[in-house]
């Protein structure tokens, strides 16, 4: 009896034992979690607590919002230091502008559906001129920005 | 920048819709927004938005190249206003018509052969390139 009554007392010592010195590691990590969701910048990313040492994982739109993490998190009560894993995504690869012949090929495609629209392509501006519909309007563009023009001067007369 | 906060709209419809692959970028003073939609509807709302922002398109500060891109193989629809869509013997409006496909035939995507045209098959068999613009996946 005295055997189990030690080791109620031993569990109830190691249970009572993280709170003596603080905050658990899992309210920690509630409060982080709370704190970044303050920050909509903040959104992508997610914490990870151990012995009240903060690991942060996830993206962020760029490398400013990145050193913003740091403070945020350690106004946090309980946290001893920060380790910031959030990465920035690289950049959109550049568009693609295709060169003039290739343009030239694309739109006579592009527009021959269209009677009455007439296309000039010069340094990878694709030049509309000469009347459509509203209604076809949207459909032709549509076909002349997925050739990969430069810009697209659209000087149609709407009817 | 300035460019992004005028097609914001837009830019964040495409977000909500799904759009994969998105790219948003400015150069030379046009802003580029390419990706692909997850349906033919979903690009129609793109463009009606940017007709919003800019009625009939005439700022030419924007490229808008979203679209809806069915996986070879896959069935689609013919998406024209009207008419019947031409199928070619090759990539171009150059090449001789070699079958047709009527308005919201369902077609079988063979492959993208470039930007603009597909090889496709209809149900009766008849094989041959058509403009990929006019081409919706089959949700």
């Amino acid at each position: 009896m005295k055997k189990v009554l030690a080791m109620i007392a031993i569990a109830a010592f190691a249970f009572a034992l993280p709170s003596c010195k603080g905050k658990s590691d899992a309210d920690i990590k509630t409060e982080v979690d709370a704190k970044l969701a303050t920050n909509p910048d903040f959104a992508q990313l997610s914490s990870d607590v151990k012995d009240g040492a903060v690991t942060i994982s996830g993206t962020v739109k760029d490398d400013a919002t990145k050193t913003a993490v740091d403070p945020a998190v350690k106004e946090v009560k309980g946290v001893k230091s920060v380790v910031n894993n959030a990465s920035v995504p690289p950049p959109p690869p550049p568009p693609t502008i295709n060169p003039d012949d290739l343009l030239n090929t694309a739109i006579k495609d592009a527009i021959k559906d269209h009677a009455g629209v007439k296309a000039e392509v010069k340094d990878g501006v694709v030049t509309l001129t000469g009347e459509i519909k509203k209604a076809d309007l949207a459909t032709l563009m549509q076909k002349v920005n997925a050739i990969h023009p430069k810009k697209v001067e659209q000087k149609l007369t709407v009817k | 920048m300035a460019l992004e906060e005028k097609y914001k709209a837009l830019i964040d419809a495409a977000h909500t819709a799904g759009v994969a692959n998105l790219a948003v970028r400015e150069q030379d003073g046009v802003l580029y927004i390419d990706g692909d939609a997850p349906s033919g509807a979903v690009k129609d709302q793109l463009w009606s938005i940017y007709d919003q922002i800019d009625p009939n398109y005439t700022s030419g500060d924007l490229i808008l190249n979203v679209n809806a891109k069915a996986e070879a193989g896959s069935k689609v629809r013919v998406a024209t206003q009207e008419t019947a869509l031409n199928i070619r013997k090759g990539p171009g409006t150059d090449q001789p018509i070699v079958g047709k496909a009527q308005k919201d035939e369902i077609i079988t995507l063979i492959s993208q052969a470039n930007d603009q045209w597909s090889s496709v098959r209809t149900d009766d068999g008849t094989e041959g390139y058509a403009y990929s613009q006019y081409l919706e996946p089959v949700a």
